[in-house]
């Protein structure tokens, strides 16, 4: 990066930063401050839930996976439109209706106050953990590939998010995650744009994306029914719909988002914007990640993308392997290229008798080029079992520095912390609002009148859960595999927490005794299940909250009629 | 329990877009944009492969 880039990159951010604290920083009513204003539109709704999931892995992660798979991907999020419709005209009016702060005090109102403190409790387990890997994530990235500290980047990530969401709560939030969307969206276009232009001479569109399809990157929809396949039109429409019902049904950092906002109205359209641009979003980042792989094919690229790694055991006792899987990779990647030129020439020519052969030439030829990569994996774990062998989160990173022109590297990086700073900052000011609304203000019911004192410690809560965020994501560098442990953790609770809210929501006659001791008995369920049997830990969110509406109704049929919910102190 | 129940009354204000008078509209409107996402999807797919 040059000194245009770091204007580019410390100017974007920094203005968005200081026109969120600038606009939020005389708020004094807690409505505001955890709810954001009511004049809030559904634009900016729409943005704020698209930023709040779109994190910095986002961006770098989802090219690489367009890239080393293809864009089938895209099939995990088709339950994501109907989870959205059910979440509009379920959720919603009933969240609106009680003009609740969080979700769980819903859980409060329609159950007990037990039933609450669960709910509002297995969210903070789960999001104060995943807050530390949305700094992590990315930074460990970043710092790999621009040689900067690690530790530096944590902090500057975390303590900038805590300035403006301290400052301005959920208001700031959405006014900065508006603008960061729109130097997202720039960012995103324009790295599409240089990739199209950067393609060979003679390589347009229509052939790039002829050799992406050939070589099989870009099977959007499979329709087969094999369980073993990971993304197919099935697992999207059901475990999709589970993930993203509860994701956005009953997450507090997506339910904040749309629960500011003049009316009904503007929350609803909101949803719906993204119901309608969430796939084809999602499909123009993975279409950039397989354009990324027809890119590789005629610039050669590295064997192993992450070079820091590569290089780190490149000069160790075992050297002379990883420079013969070099050399083996140049010639295999040169053969590959011959092989894909002679295709498009047989499709130029329409040499239909011909075309058949050239295509299995360049498919054995690219098959020959992977086996490579494959074996540059393997040469790296047999260097050392710890080492990092995914790399595929790397390449549209070293597409970035490589071939954008200064200035342009600079807003590409912004867009990866913009989208970090998107994702935590909504973590952070849903962290603090369950933990002011569900526990202080629950424990400390005289408290709850004085307004300017629960802004107050409102904006305590924020600060102290963004330092845990940093604490976590500084200590996650010890320790590797914490990013799928908090996966798991995830995983574990998100079932049983949908269980519970779909209960509330569907069975009027279950009541909160039944449902607190059948969501307790879920979760038992579940980590005994995930102790004792090994099947893909995604399995148990559909798992915990069958267990946990099944059992509801079990008890319910048992023991009768609900007691009476205690309006009280839940609400 | 009941008036724990989806608020009938919530459909009340429409969405206010030209051609939607009901919510109703509206979903079925992005359900069929959704059916079409994923046959545009499945025959772009069709056409490169």
């Amino acid at each position: 990066m040059n000194l245009a880039d770091w204007v580019v990159f410390l100017g974007t951010l920094g203005s968005i930063a200081a026109y969120g604290s600038w606009r939020t920083h005389q708020i004094r009513s807690l409505n505001t401050y955890l709810k954001g204003r009511q004049s809030t539109g559904w634009v900016t709704i729409g943005l704020s839930v698209m930023a709040t999931q779109a994190s910095a892995i986002t961006f770098l992660s989802l090219p690489g996976q367009g890239f080393e798979s293809g864009i089938g991907f895209v099939q995990n999020y088709f339950g994501l439109p109907l989870a959205l419709i059910i979440v509009s005209s379920v959720f919603l009016p009933m969240y609106r209706r009680f003009g609740v702060y969080t979700a769980y005090e819903f859980l409060g109102r329609r159950f007990d106050w037990k039933t609450r403190l669960l709910g509002a409790g297995l969210f903070l387990l789960q999001r104060g953990f995943s807050a530390g890997i949305t700094i992590y994530a990315p930074a460990i990235i970043l710092s790999t590939m621009l040689g900067w500290r690690l530790d530096l980047i944590i902090v500057f990530i975390g303590f900038l998010v805590i300035v403006y969401t301290v400052t301005g709560g959920s208001e700031a939030v959405s006014l900065t995650q508006k603008w960061q969307m729109v130097v997202i969206f720039v960012g995103m276009v324009a790295a599409f744009i240089v990739l199209l232009v950067e393609l060979p001479v003679g390589l347009g569109f229509d052939d790039a994306a002829h050799v992406a399809g050939a070589l099989g990157k870009l099977q959007a929809v499979d329709l087969s029914i094999d369980p073993s396949r990971r993304y197919t039109l099935w697992t999207g429409l059901l475990g999709g719909l589970f993930l993203a019902l509860s994701y956005f049904g009953t997450d507090q950092s997506q339910v904040q988002r749309y629960l500011g906002g003049d009316s009904l109205r503007e929350s609803r359209l909101g949803l719906m914007f993204n119901a309608l641009l969430k796939i084809p979003m999602q499909f123009l980042i993975l279409l950039l990640g397989a354009l990324l792989f027809v890119f590789y094919q005629f610039e050669r690229p590295p064997v192993f993308f992450n070079q820091s790694e590569w290089q780190h055991y490149a000069q160790g006792p075992e050297g002379g392997v990883f420079r013969a899987l070099e050399n083996r990779y140049v010639v295999a990647v040169a053969d590959n290229e011959t092989a894909i030129r002679a295709w498009l020439q047989t499709r130029a020519s329409h040499e239909s008798a011909e075309e058949p052969i050239a295509r299995a030439s360049m498919i054995e030829a690219n098959r020959r080029a992977a086996a490579i990569r494959s074996e540059a994996k393997a040469a790296l774990l047999a260097a050392d079992p710890r080492a990092k062998t995914k790399d595929s989160d790397y390449v549209f990173v070293t597409f970035i520095l490589a071939k954008l022109p200064h200035g342009l590297i600079g807003l590409l990086i912004a867009v990866i912390f913009a989208a970090a700073l998107n994702s935590l900052a909504a973590e952070l000011t849903a962290l603090s609002t369950t933990t002011t609304i569900d526990f202080w203000r629950y424990f400390r019911p005289l408290a709850a009148a004085d307004e300017a004192r629960n802004v107050r410690v409102a904006r305590r809560f924020t600060a102290l859960w963004g330092l845990a965020a940093i604490a976590f994501a500084l200590l996650a560098g010890f320790a590797e595999n914490l990013i799928e442990a908090v996966n798991i953790v995830g995983s574990i609770f998100y079932g049983v927490v949908l269980g519970i809210f779909l209960v509330a929501f569907f069975f009027r006659r279950v009541g909160g005794g039944e449902v607190f001791v059948a969501a307790l008995a879920a979760q038992a369920l579940v980590i005994t299940m995930f102790l004792s049997l090994n099947i893909g830990y995604l399995w148990y969110n559909l798992i915990g909250c069958a267990a946990c509406i099944a059992f509801s109704l079990l008890l319910q049929t048992v023991l009768g009629p609900p007691a009476p919910a205690d309006p009280g102190r839940a609400a | 329990m009941s008036g724990l129940l989806p608020d009938q009354g919530s459909d009340a204000e429409p969405p206010g877009l030209p051609g939607f008078h009901a919510w109703r509209g509206l979903y079925l409107f992005v359900f069929g944009w959704f059916v079409l996402v994923v046959v545009l999807l499945a025959v772009f797919a069709r056409h490169f492969s």
